[in-house]
């Protein structure tokens, strides 16, 4: 049963064709990983998923990409679909508040007011994102004060506090060291069972060590979709195959 | 040879930049110093008390008691900061957040032209056009307390609002992004998450406003009705600490001329205090 469907999704911005037709389908309680090189479309196409490109001037999807066989652009409110499909940046992004106001934020943008509500919410959020104990001292302090990694992780709590079904990860771990970077990948691969994950990726060690399948773009094309450990042992496309083994990108 | 001349000129140059520094401290270190040794005496001989807590301002008796100009300069203010505070915000985030290019091309420009206007022809636009206008909505003689706190509110709007957009827009983009890929709309995350986050530029811009609407005098003598009085209600007449010397400097002499300074020495101090408390909270919001 898949979780999102892409069906001959088309990109443009302005004029550039961005995404040139792709279908893809995403299955429930798995992490897809998108690999490619810089500019191949990979974050593109995440920040469809939950419309995060409806910020960007000029931009125009056709199309359609489906959740739970909903079209989210046409049948769908913005804001009750980032509440479904929630998002990780690439860079770490706490609002500059407490730690304990940064998970709220989300369950009281959703109406929820009663304080030992938002105590659970918020404790819940940050042990299911593996940082309770190193926050659980300081939730009054300002959430800038965390380092790289433990941003990432807050980001990654606050994201599950409004309880979404999908988590899109644009590039999690670019922006942080190994052991940071090896926390949040377990994270991801415990989360699964609870939420369907979507992961762009620069990183194709990333993607083979954690994901169930992978999707390689380039130039706006998925050139190749399948099992993640098929697409990398028994890659069938040329193109696919020099770029894992390293000889582009 | 050729280096030595250069050093010369870097020393020149770095002389010429000091003295160009210093100006500005000692054009306030001159004033200073001409406010308290022209007022402090007349303070004295008045009697600290009875200068600052008399509610009487009869020169002509030589009764000096300015309480009644310190409420009036406070409750001016502040009726211009409940006017203007709140319409400067919500136009800074409308600016930066909501208006299409070409909305912003027309106001942005006439929020600067706003700035530029003399504050005279503020005074006499309060005195043609809102001063009738209360006469006929309220009755009575249409100057007073809400007429010049309206009118102020208006003056300061460019400031408030220059200084909140410039402020918001150095909010990285990704605490916006951020909010809204929580479900949240764009109103909530703009005042929830990005204004909150600029808001030292916030109390900067809000500092500026009320330096601008204390210090204000001309458009506030044409509006203000300037009874020497404690306002009793919001259509009474005030006068503030400006409007009580700019009206009087002209005709008087001796100590009344000296209490006048002194009272220009009570407005140098609010100020004072006003900019100090101000970069208190801004240091403690960073």
């Amino acid at each position: 049963m898949s979780k999102i469907s892409i069906q001959d999704m088309e990109l443009y911005y302005g004029d550039f064709q961005a995404i040139k037709g792709i279908s893809m389908e995403i299955p429930e309680n798995k992490i897809t990983a998108f690999i490619g090189p810089s500019g191949c479309g990979k974050s593109t196409v995440i920040k469809s998923l939950n419309r995060m490109n409806d910020l960007v001037e000029g931009c125009r999807i056709t199309g359609n990409i489906l959740l739970d066989g909903v079209d989210i652009y046409k049948e769908m409110d913005p804001i009750v679909l980032r509440k479904r499909v929630g998002m990780v940046f690439q860079k770490p992004n706490p609002f500059p508040m407490s730690v304990y106001d940064n998970i709220a934020f989300g369950p009281r943008t959703h109406g929820v007011k009663n304080k030992a509500q938002l105590d659970e919410i918020v404790e819940r959020s940050l042990r299911q994102a593996a940082i309770w104990d190193e926050v659980k001292d300081r939730l009054k302090k300002s959430a800038l004060g965390l380092s790289g990694g433990q941003q990432q992780r807050l980001c990654i709590a606050r994201a599950m506090a409004v309880e979404p079904e999908v988590l899109l990860m644009d590039e999690p771990t670019s922006a942080l060291d190994p052991i940071s970077t090896n926390k949040i990948e377990e994270l991801a691969s415990d989360l699964k069972k609870d939420f369907t994950i979507v992961m762009v990726t620069h990183n194709m060690q990333q993607a083979a060590r954690i994901s169930d399948k992978t999707a390689f773009f380039l130039l706006g094309d998925v050139i190749e979709y399948n099992d993640t450990d098929e697409l990398f042992s028994n890659p069938q496309d040329k193109r696919t195959e020099d770029y894992i083994t390293g000889r582009f990108g | 040879m050729e280096i030595s001349r250069n050093q010369f000129k870097e020393k020149i140059m770095k002389l010429v930049f000091l003295v160009t520094a210093m100006a500005s401290i000692i054009a306030v270190i001159v004033i200073c110093g001409f406010l308290f040794v022209n007022g402090v005496p007349a303070i004295k001989e008045i009697g600290v008390k009875e200068f600052l807590l008399g509610m009487e301002w009869l020169p002509m008796q030589e009764i000096f008691g300015i309480l009644p100009m310190i409420v009036g300069s406070i409750y001016v203010t502040a009726g211009a900061i409940i006017i203007g505070v709140p319409i400067g915000i919500f136009s800074a985030v409308y600016l930066v957040r909501f208006c299409n290019e070409k909305v912003y091309k027309i106001v942005k420009p006439a929020v600067e032209l706003m700035a530029g206007i003399p504050s005279i022809v503020y005074g006499f636009f309060g005195l043609v056009v809102i001063v009738p206008a209360f006469q006929t909505i309220f009755g009575g003689s249409g100057k007073g307390l809400l007429t010049a706190s309206l009118l102020l509110g208006i003056m300061i709007l460019p400031t408030i609002i220059s200084v909140v957009e410039s402020s918001l827009r150095a909010v990285p983009e990704h605490y916006y992004e951020g909010a809204l890929a929580l479900g949240a709309t764009r109103e909530r995350s703009m005042f929830f998450v990005t204004l909150p986050a600029a808001k030292s530029g916030v109390l900067a811009g809000v500092a500026l406003g009320i330096g601008r609407a204390i210090g204000e005098t001309m458009a506030v003598v044409m509006v203000a009705g300037n009874q020497p009085i404690i306002p009793d209600s919001i259509l009474s007449g005030v006068r503030t600490m400006t409007s009580n010397v700019v009206l009087e400097m002209g005709y008087a002499s001796g100590l009344h001329r000296e209490a006048l300074i002194a009272t220009a020495v009570v407005l140098f101090v609010f100020i004072l205090l006003i900019n100090l408390s101000f970069s208190a909270l801004k240091r403690r919001a960073d």
